[in-house]
């Protein structure tokens, strides 16, 4: 019931569109506003906001790697867990230089695949 | 200091729309073109697929929103997915509130703005708002935010018709070009030693539990991470003959 296919009317999937996925994100900035016009700055409270969105960003990365979607899934774990570590050791090793971890993790990815055919 | 306010407000709104030739908005920009393909595989028209990307804005909320569609779950179903997996929003907006905010900038004002906030604003923003002066961040952050939003939504629909095309293993990269951004870019941009810990604390948490509680896994991950963390950096400071 009230499936994005439910209705066959040309509005019907942009309602659903702005429900499920408008709504359902805003409404979590908005509340994010809120509470942060409550903290201030250098405060032990910010502090450890930053931290959980900190570890929340570090969840969300690790997922993307393990448990990818899309053409990404084809890919071995093992290719996409080697190339990215190796491309954040280079970020580390050269000067946090973002771009130089960018460049070597996707060599691998791409240089890992072809290799294993 | 003899132009008026109002003409530095403009400067800094441009200089921060001028952050859509950055690495992080170029990056993301490649994304766009991964979830573009996505969307043209699942079937989704192109107004749907323009709609989405503007009103979304958030690109993991928009990837776990084409699934729902995909799966054919009722519009609760679909909207309790996504609101669960966007609770991560709250403290990245909660924490870049106080960095950009001045006395007198009206609440209403940053309601509006949050919008613009996802992943990439958010590591952009940290990165560079601390070379910006106070009472002109939000300016800043507005020329960033509404300039790459509205360029992502041009992109879209451009490239609709075809992003079909691309071969199976550029798709892959671009998915894989957006963890391994997010990986460099917010540890470079990380300050303090509880943010460090953090990252390789949820890092090491989102894959266990995946295993555990799938559905909340990020979830937890964040407020557990992120609270280790912040007790390990109090522990740490704290300690005798430091």
């Amino acid at each position: 019931m009230m499936s994005y296919a439910a209705l066959d009317a040309w509005w019907w999937p942009y309602v659903f569109i702005a429900v499920a996925g408008w709504l359902a994100t805003d409404i979590w900035r908005w509340l994010g506003v809120l509470v942060g016009n409550r903290l201030k700055q250098d405060s032990a409270a910010l502090t450890w906001v930053r931290a959980v969105a900190t570890a929340l960003l570090a969840a969300v990365i690790a997922k993307l790697i393990l448990y990818p979607t899309g053409e990404l899934k084809n890919v071995p774990v093992a290719l996409r867990l080697i190339a990215a570590s190796a491309g954040f050791a280079a970020f580390l090793i050269f000067g946090k230089r973002i771009w130089i971890g960018i460049l070597v993790a996707l060599a691998l990815l791409i240089g890992g695949q072809l290799l294993l055919g | 200091m003899n132009t008026p306010p109002a003409e530095r407000g403009i400067h800094w709104f441009f200089k921060g729309a001028r952050g859509i030739t950055s690495l992080p908005a170029i990056i993301l920009m490649s994304a766009f073109v991964g979830f573009c393909g996505f969307a043209v595989e699942a079937g989704i028209p192109l107004g749907e697929t323009v709609f989405m990307t503007g009103m979304i804005w958030a690109l993991p909320a928009k990837v776990l929103l084409v699934g729902s569609i995909l799966a054919g779950v009722s519009l609760p179903a679909a909207f309790i997915t996504v609101a669960l997996s966007s609770i991560r929003l709250m403290p990245m907006v909660a924490a870049l509130i106080p960095e950009i905010r001045t006395e007198k900038t009206p609440t209403w004002l940053l309601l509006l703005l949050s919008h613009f906030i996802a992943i990439t604003a958010y590591v952009f923003t940290m990165e560079r708002i601390r070379d910006v002066p106070r009472e002109h961040r939000v300016a800043f952050f507005a020329g960033f935010g509404t300039t790459v939003t509205t360029a992502n939504i041009v992109l879209v629909a451009v490239i609709y018709s075809t992003v079909a095309n691309l071969p199976a293993m550029v798709a892959g990269a671009l998915f894989f070009l957006t963890p391994v951004y997010f990986l460099t870019s917010i540890w470079a941009s990380t300050r303090d030693r509880a943010g460090h810990i953090a990252m390789i604390v949820g890092l090491a948490l989102g894959p266990v539990f995946h295993q555990v509680a799938p559905e909340f896994d990020i979830l937890y991950a964040g407020v557990v991470g992120g609270t280790l963390a912040f007790l390990v950096d109090r522990v740490w400071k704290r300690r005798p003959g430091k």
